[in-house]
C-alpha cells in the first residue's frame, strides 16, 4: 500500500474542491476503498474523509413523502430504518442482504453506488484489463461465470450495487454535488455503460460526492419485492438479483411496473419489455413466466454463464409474485 | 521389566479379553468403562478466553526489538527462464537492510519466490520489491490438467513427460469380476483444487544471537522445522529453538521450514536484526500448499444382490509442480471387493505445488467411489445404505450405520417422495475410515511446584483441535487433582521430543506420554507423601486433590500441603509413549449422512442437515472432539459447494485469491450438525486415545454429493457442486 494521507473538509464546499484536486479519492467506510489500496489498484496521495462532515449520516422524512438519505448513511442503518422499512421493503431488503453484518455497519450508500465492480481479472494487481487502461478484457476468453449476460462489452463486469437496482425501482435521485454546484439526476442516470468507457462505472465528475439519495413515495398501492440468488448464503455476491415494485387495482391489473435486475450487467439493467408485458393485465403466474422470460430475452451470455439467465428469470418471477401478492404454486 | 495385564477391548456388543505385555513403569491403561473424573467431561479450552480477548500470543503477534518486516518477490509469470535478479536498486532503498535473490534458472508457477527484502516497515520492504529487476524470459505453460495430459502440451519440467508412471494397485481379476455383475457403471469424476484456508497464513518470526537461531512459526511441527533450519544453516538441531504457542490451523500444509521461514532466517542472518515475514492471504493461495485435482474414471460392478464383483480406477491428480495426487487408498479400503485394479498417475501443471491436506487422496476418493456406488445401487434398485451393508467389511461401522440410520431417519426420509416445487430434498450417506491411532515418538514432562500447582510440558502444538486441553485433562486425570491446577505448556523445541501434527496423531501419540509422566510424577510425589502419612507408597491414592491412605480414607493430606514439601523448588518427572501394544484394531470406521435442499430453478444447494457417526476411543474431551467433526463437516461442505483454485488461463494467474473470491462456507452455510461417538477399546496405548480429525472429514463431500444426485434424480460428477453443474444436470434427465 502506497502511503497517503487522510484529510477532513471543514465542509462540503471543502470537501469537493479537494476532492477535485487530482489523485484524490473520497473516503466514507473505506470497505472497498482501503481494499483497493491494499491491493494498490488505487493509490490516491488524499483521502478526503466524508466523514470529518456533519448531518450525512441520516434519513430525513421531507414533505411531500420524499425520503431523503444521507450518503453515509450505513446499509444496517437502511435496512432497519422504519420508514425504509415500512414504504421501500424492497430498498431495506437490499441493503440486508448484502455482505456480512461487519460490512453493513460499515458500508455506506454513497459508498455502496460508487464502489468498483469485482470482476477478478480488474482485481488482481498483475492484470491491466481493458479497465484499469489496458489493451484487452480478460473475461472475453477467460474465466466468466460471474459476469455479464447483458449489456457487456467492451467490458463484462457486472454491477456490484445492491442497493442500485432498488433505488432506481423507487425512481430515486441523486443529488451530486460538486465544485460547480449541485445537480439532480435519476439513479438510472449514474451508472454508465462500458460502451461509453470502459474505465469507469458512473458519471461522477472530478470533485462530485453524492451529497443525497432522494426517493419518492411510492404510487398509492404498490408493493415491492427484492429477490438475490447466491451461491452462498453467508459473505456472498449474488448471481443474480430482481426487484419488482408493482401497484394492482382492484381487478388485479398490474397499473405500476417496475423491473429492474442487478448483478446481470455491467449497470444496474432494467427490463421495460417485463414491465411493458405487465401493465395493464392481469398478473398470475403465467402472466409473470411471460414478463421474466422479456426481461432475459436478449441475453448473451459468455462461454461460462449461460446458467445466470435462468437463475435471473426465476428471480424475476419470483420478485414479480411476491411484489403482486401471489403464490408461487409448486412447479 | 514387563508385566502383562488383560484388557477388555473392542465395542459395545463385541467385547472379549486380551492379555497384552506392557512394560514395569507404564501406568495400567484405562480400560473399557473406565470411571473418570476430568476425562470425559465437555471441557471448555484452557486457552478459548485468551483467544476470544486476542491476547493469545499467535507468530503474527510477536514483536522483537529493533524487529525488521520481510517480503517476497513472486513471479508473476507460471513459466520463465531467469535470466538475471538485481537487487541494487533496491537494496539502497532508504529503510531496507537486507535482500536476497532467490531464484534459479527457471520458475514453473506464477508465484514462485524470486528474491526477498527486509526492511523496517513492511510497506518499504514492499516498495522495495517493485525496485527489483528480474529479466524472466516466459516459456509456454499449461495450468489445467486435461491439457497438460495432451502429447503437445508444454513440458513443466524440461528433464521429463508431465504425466507420470502409473501407481497400480492389483487385487483379483478385473475381467472376471464385470463378466459376473448384474450391473455396472462407469463413469468419471472429477474434484477441482482445495487450498487450506488457514486462518494464520504462513510465516515466522527469525531471530539470531551469534550462531544461535530462535524461530517462531506457525508450524504445526516444530522439530520439523528445526532441523530443516539446522540442516540449511548447517547448524547443530540445539543452536535452533522454534517456538509455536498458539497456531491458527495449518491442515497439512505447515510442515517443515518452508521457503518462507528459510527466507526470513537469511534474511535476519544478513541484516544482523530480527525479522518477521508473514505472507498474505494471496500468497497463502499460491504457494504455500494444496489438495491436489483429480480425475477418476470408475467403472464399478456387483451382483444382482449388490455384492461389489468388481472396481476399476484410472485417475490422473495433478499437485501443480508437486506430487501426492493419488486418491485411490478409499477405493481399496472402505468396501469389500474381490477383484480391482486401480491405476494412479501424476500429472503436472504450472501451479504451486501440493502438500498434504486432512486425509490426503481420501475426500476425492470418497467422493468419486461414494457417487458411483449410489448409482449402481439405483440400477440394482437397492437401497443405498443397504448395498454399503452388504459390502461393508467392519463390524463397527455396521453399527454406526444402524445408530445413523435411526438418528438421522434414514428409512423414512430416503423413501420420501419428492416434493413438486421447486426446493427438492434429498439425503445421501457415506462410509469414512482412517487409522488415528498415533505413534510412538513423544515425550514428556511433569512438573509440580512447591505452591501445588502442575505443569505438563511437551513439544507438540496446537493446530486448534485443543491439544492444549486434552493434555492437561490427561494429566489431571491421573494425578488426581482438579484441571485447574494444571498448566499445559507446548509449542516450544525445548521441551521434550513430541511429533509434528497431523495424521490424526496428536492425541493418540501424546496422551499416553503425558499420562505416562505424570503417572511417574505420581509414583515420586506419593513416595513423598509415605513418611507424613504413615503409610506404604503403594497404599496411597489422590484424587480430588486429596492424598488419602485407600484402606483409611480419613489419614489424608491435601495435594497443596504435599507439594510444600518438595525439597528445593520443583518435582519433575518424564514419560514416553509406548510403542504399540497391538490390540483390537489399527482401523477406524465410520459413516456420514447428509440432507440437502437443491433449488431446481437456480441450481443453487443448500446442506440443511449432518449426522455423523465415529468410532472414538477415550474421548478425553467431548467438547473439541465434537469441535472436530463439526469442522471436519463444514471443510466438506465447502470442497462440495463452493471451493475451487480458478487459474486463469491466458496469464497462468491464480484468479481467486482471496477470502472473498475463494468461497467458503459461513455461517449459513452451515448444517446443523449432529455427532455420535462409537466408544471403541483398541488396547493400543495407556489411553487407548484415537484420533479424529481426518476420519471425521473423508466422507463429508461424498455424502453430499449423494444427496444432491438424490434430489434432482441425477448425479453431478464434478466437484464443486455449484448452480451451473447442477442446472446442467437436471437440464439433462
Ligand atoms: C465481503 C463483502 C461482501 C460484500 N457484498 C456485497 C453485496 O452483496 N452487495 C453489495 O451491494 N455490496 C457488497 N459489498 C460491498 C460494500 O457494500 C461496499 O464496499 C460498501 O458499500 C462501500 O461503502 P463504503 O462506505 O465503505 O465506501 P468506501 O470504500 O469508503 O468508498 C467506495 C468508493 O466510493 C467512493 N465514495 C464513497 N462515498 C462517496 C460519496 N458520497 N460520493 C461519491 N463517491 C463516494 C469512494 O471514493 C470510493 O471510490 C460487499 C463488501 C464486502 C467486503
Ligand atoms: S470485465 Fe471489465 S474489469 Fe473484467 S477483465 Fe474485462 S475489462 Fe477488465
Amino acid at each position: 500500500m502506497k502511503q497517503f494521507a487522510v484529510v477532513a473538509p471543514a465542509d462540503l464546499a471543502s470537501a469537493t474542491r479537494m476532492l477535485a484536486e487530482p489523485n484524490r479519492s473520497a473516503l466514507a467506510g473505506g470497505v472497498d476503498l482501503l481494499d483497493m489500496l491494499k491491493q494498490e489498484l488505487a493509490a490516491p496521495a488524499e483521502l478526503v474523509n466524508l466523514k470529518a462532515l456533519g448531518g450525512l449520516d441520516r434519513i430525513e422524512s421531507v414533505p411531500g413523502g420524499v425520503l431523503r438519505i444521507g450518503p453515509l448513511v450505513t446499509l444496517n442503518q437502511l435496512a432497519a430504518a422504519p420508514a425504509v422499512r415500512e414504504r421501500h421493503p424492497a430498498l431495506a431488503d437490499s441493503a440486508a442482504q448484502a455482505a456480512t453484518p461487519q460490512v453493513r455497519n460499515l458500508a455506506t450508500v454513497g459508498g455502496n453506488l460508487a464502489q468498483r465492480p469485482r470482476c477478478w481479472y480488474f482485481r488482481n494487481p498483475d492484470i491491466v484489463c481493458l479497465k484499469k487502461g489496458g489493451t484487452k478484457c480478460y473475461a472475453v476468453a477467460g474465466l466468466n461465470r460471474y459476469h455479464a449476460i447483458l449489456g457487456g462489452g467492451p467490458s463484462f463486469i457486472v454491477h456490484p450495487s445492491n442497493l442500485a437496482p432498488a433505488l432506481i425501482a423507487c425512481d430515486a435521485s441523486l443529488a451530486l454535488n460538486g465544485p460547480d454546484g449541485e445537480r439532480k439526476i435519476a439513479v438510472g442516470d449514474f451508472f454508465t455503460s462500458p460502451k461509453v468507457d470502459p474505465r469507469r462505472e458512473n458519471v461522477l465528475k472530478p470533485g462530485e460526492i453524492i451529497a443525497a439519495i432522494e426517493v419518492p413515495a411510492p404510487p398509492t398501492g404498490a408493493r415491492s419485492a427484492y429477490l438475490e440468488a447466491r451461491e452462498k448464503q453467508s459473505f456472498d455476491w449474488p448471481l443474480a438479483a430482481a426487484v419488482a415494485i408493482l401497484a394492482l387495482n382492484r381487478a388485479g391489473e398490474v397499473v405500476h411496473a417496475r423491473i429492474v435486475m442487478g448483478a446481470v450487467a455491467p449497470i444496474p439493467w432494467r427490463a421495460p419489455s417485463a414491465e411493458k408485458i405487465l401493465l395493464g393485465a392481469k398478473l398470475d403466474r403465467a402472466l409473470a413466466d411471460r414478463a421474466a422470460e422479456a426481461a432475459l430475452a436478449g441475453a448473451a451470455p459468455l462461454a461460462h454463464n449461460a446458467y445466470k439467465i435462468p437463475i435471473a428469470r426465476a428471480m424475476v418471477r419470483r420478485a414479480i409474485l411476491r411484489a403482486g401478492g401471489v403464490a408461487d404454486e409448486p412447479a | 521389566m514387563a508385566r502383562r495385564v488383560t484388557l477388555r477391548l473392542g465395542f459395545e456388543g463385541g467385547l472379549r479379553d486380551v492379555v497384552v505385555t506392557i512394560p514395569d513403569d507404564e501406568p495400567a491403561p484405562w480400560q473399557w468403562g473406565e470411571k473418570f473424573s476430568v476425562v470425559g467431561v465437555d471441557t471448555p479450552r484452557l486457552d478459548g478466553p485468551l483467544k476470544a480477548a486476542g491476547r493469545a500470543p499467535y507468530t503474527y503477534d510477536i514483536q522483537l526489538p529493533g524487529m525488521l518486516h520481510g517480503a517476497i518477490l513472486r513471479s508473476p509469470y507460471p513459466h520463465a527462464r531467469i535470466r538475471s535478479v538485481d537487487l541494487g536498486v533496491a537494496r539502497r532503498l532508504d529503510g531496507v537492510r537486507a535482500a536476497l535473490d532467490r531464484s534459479g534458472a527457471a520458475v514453473r508457477f506464477a508465484g514462485q519466490e524470486v528474491a526477498a527484502v527486509a526492511a523496517v516497515t513492511l510497506e518499504i520492504a514492499r516498495d522495495a520489491l517493485r525496485l527489483v529487476k528480474v529479466d524472466y524470459a516466459p516459456m509456454p505453460f499449461v495450468t489445467a490438467m486435461e491439457d497438460a495430459m495432451r502429447p503437445d502440451a508444454p513440458a513443466v519440467f524440461e528433464s521429463g513427460a508431465n504425466v507420470g508412471a502409473p501407481h497400480i494397485n492389483e487385487i483379483g481379476n478385473v475381467a472376471a469380476g464385470f463378466e459376473t455383475a448384474a450391473a455396472s457403471v462407469d463413469a468419471v469424476y472429477t474434484t477441482p483444487v482445495q487450498t487450506h484456508v488457514s486462518l494464520e497464513t504462513h510465516g515466522a518470526v527469525a531471530s539470531w544471537n551469534g550462531d544461535e537461531l530462535t524461530v517462531w512459526c506457525s508450524t504445526q511441527g516444530i522439530f520439523g522445522v528445526r532441523d530443516d533450519l539446522a540442516v540449511h544453516f548447517s547448524l547443530p538441531p540445539e543452536n535452533v529453538r522454534v517456538i509455536t504457542a498458539y497456531l491458527g490451523g495449518g491442515f497439512g500444509s505447515k510442515f517443515g521450514a518452508g521457503h518462507e521461514v528459510i527466507i526470513a532466517a537469511e534474511l535476519a542472518r544478513m541484516a544482523r536484526a530480527p525479522v518477521k515475514l508473514m505472507l498474505s492471504r494471496a500468497e497463502e493461495h499460491v504457494a504455500t500448499g494444496n489438495r491436489p485435482c483429480s480425475q477418476q474414471h470408475v467403472r464399478i460392478g456387483a451382483a444382482r444382490d449388490g455384492a461389489l464383483t468388481a472396481i476399476e480406477l484410472e485417475q490422473h491428480g495433478s499437485g501443480g509442480i508437486g506430487g501426492g495426487s493419488g486418491s485411490a487408498v478409499p477405493y481399496l479400503a472402505l468396501y469389500r471387493c474381490p477383484n480391482l485394479r486401480t491405476r494412479e498417475r501424476n500429472v503436472y501443471i504450472n501451479a504451486g505445488p501440493a502438500s498434504p491436506m486432512r486425509a490426503p487422496g481420501w475426500p476425492q476418493g470418497c467422493f468419486a467411489l461414494e457417487l458411483a456406488i449410489d448409482e449402481l445401487a439405483r440400477k440394482l434398485n437397492l437401497d443405498r445404505l443397504e448395498m454399503r451393508r452388504r459390502n461393508n467389511p467392519s463390524p463397527v461401522r455396521a453399527l454406526e450405520y444402524d445408530i445413523g440410520a435411526r438418528a438421522f431417519g434414514w428409512d423414512q426420509r430416503a423413501r420420501a417422495p419428492k416434493a413438486r416445487g421447486p426446493i427438492r430434498r434429498g439425503v445421501g450417506v457415506a462410509s469414512a475410515a482412517w487409522h488415528g491411532i498415533g505413534a510412538s515418538g513423544p515425550q514428556a514432562q511433569c512438573v509440580a511446584f512447591r505452591d501445588g500447582r502442575v505443569a505438563v510440558r511437551i513439544g507438540t502444538q496446537d493446530v486448534g483441535t485443543g491439544t492444549r486441553t486434552i493434555i492437561a485433562m490427561v494429566a489431571a486425570e491421573e494425578l488426581g487433582v482438579p484441571l485447574q491446577s494444571v498448566t499445559a505448556e507446548i509449542g516450544d523445541t525445548r521441551y521434550l521430543f513430541s511429533l509434528p501434527s497431523g495424521g490424526s496423531m496428536t492425541a493418540p501419540s501424546t496422551t499416553p506420554a503425558v499420562r505416562q509422566a505424570a503417572a511417574h510424577l505420581k509414583g515420586k510425589l506419593l513416595r513423598l507423601a509415605a513418611p507424613a502419612l504413615g503409610a506404604a507408597p503403594e497404599d496411597l491414592v489422590i484424587s480430588d486433590g486429596v492424598v488419602r491412605v485407600r484402606a483409611e480414607p480419613d489419614r489424608a493430606i491435601e495435594f497443596a500441603d504435599l507439594c510444600r514439601r518438595i525439597p528445593g523448588d520443583s518435582l519433575a518427572a518424564d514419560g514416553e509413549h509406548v510403542p504399540n501394544y497391538g490390540g483390537y484394531s489399527t482401523a477406524q470406521a465410520g459413516c456420514q449422512f447428509a440432507g440437502v435442499e437443491v433449488d431446481i430453478e437456480t441450481g443453487i444447494v443448500r446442506v440443511t442437515d449432518f449426522v455423523a457417526v465415529h468410532d472414538a476411543g477415550v474421548i478425553v474431551d467431548p467438547l473439541t472432539a465434537r469441535s472436530q467433526v463439526n469442522g471436519g463437516i463444514i471443510m466438506g461442505v465447502g470442497f462440495a459447494l463452493f471451493e475451487d483454485r480458478l487459474i486463469d488461463p491466458q496469464t497462468g494467474l491464480m484468479v481467486n485469491p482471496t477470502m472473498d473470491d475463494y468461497k467458503l462456507p459461513g455461517v449459513l452455510d452451515t448444517p446443523e450438525i449432529r455427532a455420535y461417538f462409537v466408544e471403541v477399546a483398541n488396547g493400543i496405548t495407556n489411553t487407548g486415545v484415537l484420533g479424529m480429525g481426518e476420519a471425521v472429514h473423508v466422507a463429508a463431500t461424498a455424502a453430499i454429493g449423494c444427496a444432491v444426485a438424490d434430489a434432482i434424480g441425477a448425479p453431478v460428477r464434478d466437484l464443486p457442486l455449484t448452480p451451473d453443474r447442477v442446472l446442467a444436470a437436471i437440464g439433462g434427465v
